[in-house]
């Protein structure tokens, strides 16, 4: 308890993204702890930690900068309202990103009305073999410069069809296992293996583009 | 284990997730089959390129609509 009202008491200062770094990395659940009790500081410490990463995720489900902004923020107004039903048997990021992803559906969805089924079998696999085999330069990923390469991802992700990329971005960059994954978008296991599956082999074609040897995009 | 097989299976080979004798099987085809090997290498290439995908800062004016939306609703909650 007192370490507990020592991270509050640190977080209620005037400026609550200042912390020391003994207690800056492993403290989740007693920021959440403190957050819960209505230490509003330690609540803002956990926006202030995860608001670009949240961003990145609404921003590659959405694809579109101005919705991916209000499910960011709408994402954690929830997350502070239903904090108390935060049981703490995952990471609160993991729960965290359950609700930013279910804030950006909803507004994909909204685009697209009647476009986005997450869960309808995928018919047959003739689209499944890779078309381009060929060799990648070297290491590719230390010659371009950090901007190019994350504008290279940026655009390969976004020409993604929503359906694959979505299962993408939670499973291999948000690091969500196979069955948080699917609880998070309310579909079966085998629908996300399958979509995940198609998802990693059209990035793959799509980074071949930019990657293959002699070629320059 | 044709090539059509694997290709199926190189996802769920990527996360470990086949039975040991699936498994047995892919390695064996992927021994002499180079372009299915480039393809389980490129895959996880492109996994690991992702991985490194940078998170995006807000912007001065989304981080502001932020906190100012954080503390109307924070200071409406009761503790």
């Amino acid at each position: 308890m007192l370490f507990l009202s020592g991270v509050s008491h640190l977080l209620s200062t005037a400026d609550p993204h200042r912390l020391p770094s003994s207690i800056a990395r492993e403290d989740e659940h007693l920021l959440v702890a403190a957050a819960k009790k209505g230490d509003t500081a330690a609540f803002e410490e956990l926006v202030h930690r995860y608001e670009s990463k949240i961003f990145r995720l609404t921003k590659n489900i959405t694809g579109n900068r101005e919705d991916a902004e209000d499910a960011m923020q709408d994402a954690f107004l929830k997350a502070y309202a239903h904090l108390d039903g935060f049981q703490g048997d995952s990471r609160f990021y993991t729960w965290l990103v359950r609700i930013a992803a279910n804030e950006a559906l909803m507004r994909l969805r909204k685009r697209r009305p009647g476009q986005l089924s997450l869960d309808e079998p995928i018919e047959g696999d003739a689209d499944l073999m890779p078309r381009e085999l060929e060799d990648w330069r070297p290491s590719p990923e230390r010659e371009y410069a950090q901007a190019e390469m994350q504008g290279i991802l940026a655009e390969v992700i976004e020409k993604l069809e929503p359906e694959y990329r979505i299962v993408l971005v939670l499973r291999d960059l948000e690091e969500l296992s196979t069955q948080e994954t699917a609880d998070a978008l309310g579909i079966s296991v085998t629908a996300v293996k399958s979509r995940l599956l198609r998802a990693r082999l059209k990035l793959r074609e799509k980074l071949n583009r930019h990657f293959r040897q002699g070629g320059t995009n | 284990m044709n090539c059509k097989g694997v290709i199926r299976e190189v996802s769920n080979y990527i996360d470990g997730e086949l039975d040991l004798t699936i498994r047995q099987e892919l390695e064996r085809h992927l021994e002499h089959c180079e372009d299915c090997a480039l393809i389980l290498d490129q895959t996880r290439k492109s996994i690991e390129i992702l991985c490194d995908s940078e998170p995006i800062p807000l912007s001065a004016d989304v981080q502001s609509r932020l906190r100012a939306a954080l503390r109307d609703k924070l200071s409406k909650k009761p503790a």
